[in-house]
């Protein structure tokens, strides 16, 4: 089984390669951008063909580049929403546990508030009254409620750890609380934050995308794998519309989630292996 | 256990209170209720002067939120901002509406969860566990929205093409007014209904698979079977009685992520239910609708926190409240 775990994670970093490569060169990949318009009769909703591998769109757009451009859109919010929250999380999370007191208080009391609310329902009012449109706010509003869960975690890891004995002894031997905190405990909960970082990345792209499903995330022009689907459901029939884009991001999650299972077993076997 | 209960519900009452307020503040200073109403031009300066003071809106906003919690209380949630017709009644129509599509399919998806779980844990690596288990894998990645739309889209075909009616793929009846328990609002309500059940069966098989491994391996089911129990009898009465413990709070706290599916799910199939009435008076900026629904579905949500504590308990007494 360990096997077989772990060649799912390999096919799901292979996976991540592929995809995320094409998001990164999209340039090379997807050359013409994802925004040239072709109002030739023949071009418009045109079925997958050597020329358009994914069809094209109502107004003739190359339905391959606008996912390739999409897929890069999709990455940046996932990594840049994992980085940030898990840096934030870990820097709260690692205060908090370390201390205690106050300060772990208030973070406790933050997360269950945040706890209480219904997660999409607050993630739509939120960009539906400030950020709408831009892909950076998109990521900002992600980061304000993805940085509770990972510092609960951290939180958790530096509770345990600061009762060990080789703190302890580091702390005998005269190290401060900034050398104890981040030289002697931190490494001890990458394995966690690592883990949790990654299926953040999956989380993050899933929820960015059912945001410009609704229209109320990335908005035209940016091309999202989300925004894609929305402006697909007027055209029912021509169904690659509506499949290359969702299938792009099933992908990625899937990578994701098994780069996220196999890190959990290699780094942090004590975690259960439940949520994928 | 009556006391936790009580400190329980007292505890949440100043949580509730504060993510009220929270959401309230946030939710004045990102958006102008009247914005809209002003780029009408058909509204005179005088009303919107006179519905400003109405409202209180020249108030500042902690005036503001209390005159709204006032609202809540005395008013049922108070009125709509740009209709001004009372948000109680439509609480309760869309609810009823959300209510039954999540109450069947949790039930479908409880059922088949326990029962595809408890197998896989038995023939533990065969190929039906690897099926299952390449199923959730695919759940956990599915986006609702996108499973929503691909149901609809196939459901569309077969009507079209064969001229066949099996499910509709949108709204809630097919003449309005229609009844609720009837063949005809089970065709409406089918393919939501099955939206939300894939995702949430994903998740409870994969729980229940887990926790029935747990149990399988622990030292009283070795007892159970040394003593000379038969294997069907460990695994009803000794294994899958401790092994639904865990997925009771899995089922109570899954209540957010269905109420999020839900937002997706109705919008996808136009459904009347409280998701998809949210998502409009997002559009609209109805800033009191919005607030009604955050504060309807904290309060679902804090209520099934709870309940996931109190059955925790009482399934297992190793559990003490004090």
């Amino acid at each position: 089984m360990r096997f077989f775990r772990h060649r799912l994670a390999l096919l799901g970093l292979f996976g991540l390669v592929v995809i995320f490569g094409a998001g990164i060169f999209a340039n090379y990949i997807a050359p013409g951008g994802f925004s040239a318009i072709n109002l030739a009769d023949s071009q418009l909703l045109a079925h997958p063909s050597s020329a358009h591998l994914f069809g094209t769109d109502e107004i003739g757009r190359n339905e391959f580049n606008r996912v390739i451009w999409g897929i890069r859109t999709s990455m940046e919010v996932g990594v840049f929403v994992a980085a940030v929250s898990s840096l934030i999380g870990l820097f709260v999370g690692a205060v908090a546990g370390y201390y205690g007191g106050w300060i772990d208080n208030l973070l406790m009391r933050l997360t269950d508030l945040v706890l209480t609310l219904p997660a999409l329902a607050i993630l739509l009012t939120a960009s539906a009254l400030l950020g709408q449109g831009s892909q950076w706010r998109i990521s900002g509003i992600l980061v304000a409620f993805f940085w509770t869960g990972i510092a609960r975690v951290v939180r958790g890891v530096y509770l345990s750890l600061r009762e060990k004995e080789y703190v302890e002894a580091a702390k005998a031997s005269g190290a401060g609380d900034m050398r104890l905190m981040f030289r002697h405990i931190l490494p001890n909960t990458l394995g966690p934050i690592i883990v949790n970082g990654t299926l953040a990345v999956g989380t993050a792209i899933l929820v960015e995308a059912a945001l410009s499903f609704l229209n109320l995330g990335i908005k035209p022009p940016t091309p999202s794998l989300g925004g894609l689907i929305n402006a697909a459901q007027a055209y029912p029939q021509q169904w690659w519309l509506t499949i290359f884009p969702g299938v792009t991001i099933v992908l990625i999650v899937l990578c994701v989630n098994f780069v996220g299972d196999g890190l959990r077993d290699a780094l942090d076997p004590t975690q259960r292996r439940v949520r994928a | 256990m009556l006391t936790y209960i009580a400190r329980r519900v007292l505890y949440s009452i100043p949580v509730l209170l504060l993510s009220s307020f929270l959401s309230f503040l946030f939710v004045s200073y990102a958006g102008n209720p009247i914005a809209l109403l002003r780029q009408n031009p058909r509204v005179s300066h005088q009303t919107l002067i006179n519905l400003t003071h109405q409202m209180h809106l020249d108030k500042p906003v902690i005036v503001r939120y209390f005159y709204w919690l006032h609202d809540v209380f005395a008013d049922k949630l108070g009125n709509s901002l740009i209709t001004l017709q009372p948000i109680w009644p439509q609480i309760t129509r869309t609810m009823s509406h959300t209510a039954q599509v999540i109450i069947i399919s949790e039930g479908l998806a409880i059922m088949l969860g326990i029962a595809v779980g408890i197998y896989s844990a038995i023939r533990q690596y065969s190929i039906f566990d690897y099926m299952f288990t390449s199923i959730s894998f695919f759940g956990f990645a599915l986006p609702t929205f996108w499973l929503a739309l691909l149901l609809q889209i196939a459901f569309t075909d077969i009507f079209l093409h064969w001229n066949v009616r099996i499910f509709y793929t949108s709204g809630l009846n097919s003449n309005p007014g229609g009844s609720a328990w009837s063949i005809d609002r089970l065709q409406h309500i089918a393919l939501p209904v099955m939206t939300l059940l894939i995702i949430s069966f994903a998740l409870y098989s994969r729980y229940m698979r887990a926790s029935m491994l747990d149990v399988i391996n622990s030292d009283y089911v070795r007892t159970a079977r040394a003593k000379g129990v038969p294997e069907w009898k460990v695994i009803m009465r000794h294994v899958f009685r401790n092994a639904l413990i865990p997925i009771t709070t899995v089922t109570a706290l899954n209540i957010g992520g269905l109420l999020g599916g839900a937002i997706v799910t109705e919008t996808v199939f136009s459904l009347d239910g409280i998701g998809f009435w949210f998502v409009q008076a997002l559009n609209a900026k109805d800033l009191y609708e919005v607030m009604a629904y955050l504060v309807v579905t904290s309060v679902i949500i804090v209520l099934f926190n709870l309940i996931a504590d109190v059955t925790y308990g009482f399934l297992d007494p190793r559990i003490r409240y004090d």
